[in-house]
């Protein structure tokens, strides 16, 4: 096979990859490689992350005061509203299948490229599309509803560009829909010769069932959204009480999509650290047919919590009754997979590298996260924090904590593989070590907050809140260092890193076993699978069944 | 860092050894990333249910909403279906169930060679889905001249319930009725332009006669797309025309 025989550390040998096959403009933005798209599409998130990160940044600086000094009322709505709506269906939703997935579905499965790569080059423009849409309204008014849209304010009251972002969110959900169907097509009839389906990396397992999520629930807000322009434009009257419509029905078909969106959110880090924790353990996943199918039951319970998020709404006790215990049902798959976790990590070998940092964070801050969730479940509880800061914190511990853990730690997992050079391992750890410390100080003076009764979407509030809040805005202006730096040094070590081989790692998976990076067409010949997923001790058994703790790479 | 090596370190799994796939590789229709025209064929057919499956879940919303409010108010749901033209619906219905077959007899006739009929059976789909849209037309216009279009000249006064000629139907109640309706239906009509815009091309591909026996693919996947357009008017038609209906 094509390995390293061309590579010397010293001397590259620059081998035809994805990367140099073609130069030029045209070649990336009217490319089909499903590597590619996935650059397209790290560069789009990366922009959007931005600006939803500097929507985030004004509003930390209005909340260092209790008096609201810095900005207008109106506009501190705004704020929030696009800090929601850039974050959660601009950067969260696609992030990591868009980027990560993209990259390596086709590759774990062993196939040359996703099932309809057309369609992928489709998915990204339409994000574009509806991207560029979003700008636009944000620079001619902006919105002003809260990321939620809710009616009759959304459709009859608000001053703001409700229609246009409605339809720029409506435009995004479509990438969305694409990009789950061609992995849940490629998943199923483009695996390679031997690679059955209790042989996938879990990372393919998060992602069908995320594909399954995607291709279900976004259809859902897209009528939403076409009901909400609709009455906004027409004046129609199906959300409006003066016409016997009904509030709460725009809310009820919101949160059936947006609740499982979250899942979109937070499975494929699942799958990412899943493939971390392997490796960097060098160990089997524990109970690997638990943790694939817990996957799936999060994707098929995640459709049926959704007025979890309307228990003060006006929804009936016993509809809060039953919404409340599916909640808790649905923490039980999520529990199973820390749980298997846990187990993996036992009797590891465990290596400290700047993944697995991620890694360790993540299954930190998603336990919090995860059982504040099940705090906000009982209903005596939500009664008392709803619409307050300890809700921000639960969902930003998961989105935050758990999501964007996971896609840095994957980032650093496969940037050897993408990027064909290596990170430098010393800024990364620190780098880790920042997002983590600047996270915590952020968010969790949050949960206290909330509990004391601060309100959320408030830019002002009493002044014995103020210690809390500057707390909460110290540690952001850390965790926006700690995500700079990991911006700096890829970008560096594309100029300036060292080469990498194929496997850098020595992880298992079908991505590894090809160059770094990989050729357009994936691999030099058709793979044919006759090992079982997460087979480090076949891995390490050459070197006399010891983990390679000598061998521990650290680069300066 | 380097790993276990800087060089390669697979030994016991190697790949790219036998490959059990077929490859067919001067099949001009295969695309590159396909191993055999099965697997194209069935990743095609398999790409657009999951579409559907989309489409079902879109147009669902839609009929969520209706029928809470149609459970709500029935009656004065009832007297606004009684105003629209139940005759013209039935006679939209038949026009597309008679559009599908059409659709499955191109296909039969792309299966078997006869060009001529394929390319008959695809213009007489499209003319059915020109009519359909003429009908529908044809209400619209009927609706927007009896004032039941929703906005500022909606009016329903007066219009007693099917059944209780002694009440009178909301109006406010009759007004979403019909925001529903056009909303429904312009989202179905909306999808049989998009469906003609497919069958445009499909005969642009037939009378080039770039279908065979044994390659068919774009139009069994776009009869799927029309066999599912018709369905969501198989079950628009009795929830919006016959509610209520009194002999």
């Amino acid at each position: 096979m094509a390995t390293a025989a061309a590579q010397n550390p010293a001397q590259p040998v620059e081998r035809e990859n994805y990367l140099n096959k073609h130069y030029g403009v045209w070649s990336w933005l009217l490319t089909t490689d499903h590597k590619r798209i996935a650059l397209l599409y790290l560069i789009s998130i990366t922009f959007f992350f931005f600006i939803g990160g500097f929507f985030a940044l004004l509003i930390r600086l209005e909340l260092l005061t209790p008096a609201g000094d810095l900005v207008q009322a109106d506009t501190y709505n705004k704020l929030f509203t696009q800090h929601g709506q850039v974050m959660v269906f601009f950067f969260l939703i696609p992030s990591i299948p868009a980027v990560l997935g993209n990259f390596l579905v086709p590759m774990m499965v062993g196939a040359k490229d996703l099932a309809f790569p057309k369609i992928n080059l489709l998915s990204w423009y339409l994000y574009i599309i509806g991207g560029l849409m979003m700008i636009h309204c944000m620079l001619t008014g902006g919105v002003d509803t809260g990321w939620t849209f809710y009616t009759p304010f959304s459709t009859a009251f608000s001053n703001t560009k409700v229609i246009e972002a409605g339809l720029a969110i409506f435009v995004a959900g479509f990438s969305s829909i694409l990009t789950g169907l061609n992995f849940i097509v490629t998943i199923h009839r483009m695996r390679a010769p031997g690679m059955t389906w209790s042989r996938l990396p879990l990372f393919i397992w998060a992602h069908y069932a995320t594909s399954i999520v995607q291709i279900l629930g976004t259809p859902v807000i897209a009528i939403t959204l076409v009901l909400v322009v609709a009455e906004r434009a027409l004046h129609l009257g199906i959300f409006d009480p003066k016409l016997g419509g009904d509030p709460l029905l725009f809310q009820h078909l919101f949160w059936f999509y947006s609740h499982p969106a979250v899942y979109i959110m937070i499975l494929p880090s699942m799958g990412v650290v899943t493939e971390i924790i392997a490796c960097f353990s060098r160990k089997r996943i524990f109970g690997y047919t638990f943790v694939a199918l817990s996957s799936i039951s999060i994707a098929v319970f995640g459709f049926l919590v959704w007025a979890h998020h309307m228990f003060v709404a006006g929804i009936s006790v016993y509809a809060a009754l039953i919404f409340s215990i599916l909640s808790y049902a649905v923490a039980v798959p999520s529990a199973v997979k820390v749980f298997n976790w846990t187990a993996t990590l036992y009797k590891g070998s465990i290596h400290y590298d700047a993944p697995m940092l991620y890694a360790f964070g993540f299954l930190g801050l998603f336990t919090i996260g995860g059982l504040t969730g099940l705090f906000l479940a009982c209903l005596g509880v939500d009664m008392h924090v709803h619409d307050t800061y300890f809700v921000i914190a639960h969902f930003h511990y998961i989105m935050v904590g758990g999501a964007v853990m996971g896609y840095l730690g994957g980032m650093h997992f496969w940037w050897p593989k993408i990027s064909g050079k290596l990170y430098p391992e010393g800024w990364a750890r620190l780098a880790a070590l920042i997002v983590f410390i600047g996270f915590n100080l952020t968010f969790f003076p949050q949960f206290i907050l909330g509990y004391i009764g601060m309100p959320r979407r408030y830019y002002q509030y009493p002044p014995e809140f103020q210690v809390l809040n500057v707390l909460s805005t110290a540690g952001a202006t850390v965790l926006g260092v700690g995500y700079l730096l990991p911006m700096i040094y890829f970008l560096w070590s594309m100029r300036y890193g060292k080469p990498a081989s194929d496997n850098p790692w020595n992880a298992a998976g079908l991505e590894w076993k090809t160059a770094s990076p990989p050729p357009t067409f994936n691999f030099d010949q058709e793979p044919v699978v006759t090992w079982e997923a997460y087979n480090y001790d076949e891995l390490d058994a050459p070197h006399g069944g010891t983990p390679h703790t000598q061998e521990v790479p650290v680069v300066r | 860092m380097g790993g276990p090596g800087m060089g390669s370190q697979m030994s016991s799994q190697t790949i790219g050894s036998p490959t059990v796939a077929v490859h067919e590789p001067d099949n001009p229709a295969l695309l590159h990333h396909f191993a055999t025209e099965e697997q194209q064929r069935n990743s095609a057919s398999f790409g657009m249910w999951i579409f559907l499956a989309t489409e079902v879940m879109f147009f669902g919303g839609l009929f969520c909403a209706y029928l809470i409010y149609r459970r709500w108010y029935f009656g004065d749901f009832g007297a606004a279906s009684k105003s629209i033209n139940a005759t013209l619906g039935a006679a939209n219905t038949a026009v597309l169930i008679c559009s599908s077959l059409t659709v499955v007899l191109a296909i039969w006739a792309a299966q078997t060679s006869r060009r001529a009929l394929l390319i008959a059976m695809l213009v007489l789909t499209m003319l059915f889905g020109l009519t359909f849209l003429g009908i529908k037309a044809d209400e619209y216009k009927d609706k927007f001249e009896e004032h039941h279009v929703p906005g500022a000249s909606f009016s329903f006064d007066h219009v007693p319930i099917p059944g209780h000629p002694d009440q009178y139907a909301n109006p406010r109640h009759a007004e979403i009725f019909f925001s529903l309706y056009f909303i429904m239906t312009g989202l179905h009509a909306l999808h049989m332009i998009i469906g003609l815009g497919i069958f445009t091309w499909l005969l642009a591909m037939a009378v080039k006669g770039r279908f065979t026996p044994e390659y068919h693919t774009p139009l069994e996947i776009g009869g799927l797309y029309w066999h599912f357009v018709d369905i969501v008017w198989i079950y628009l038609f009795p929830l919006l025309y016959l509610i209520d209906r009194h002999p």
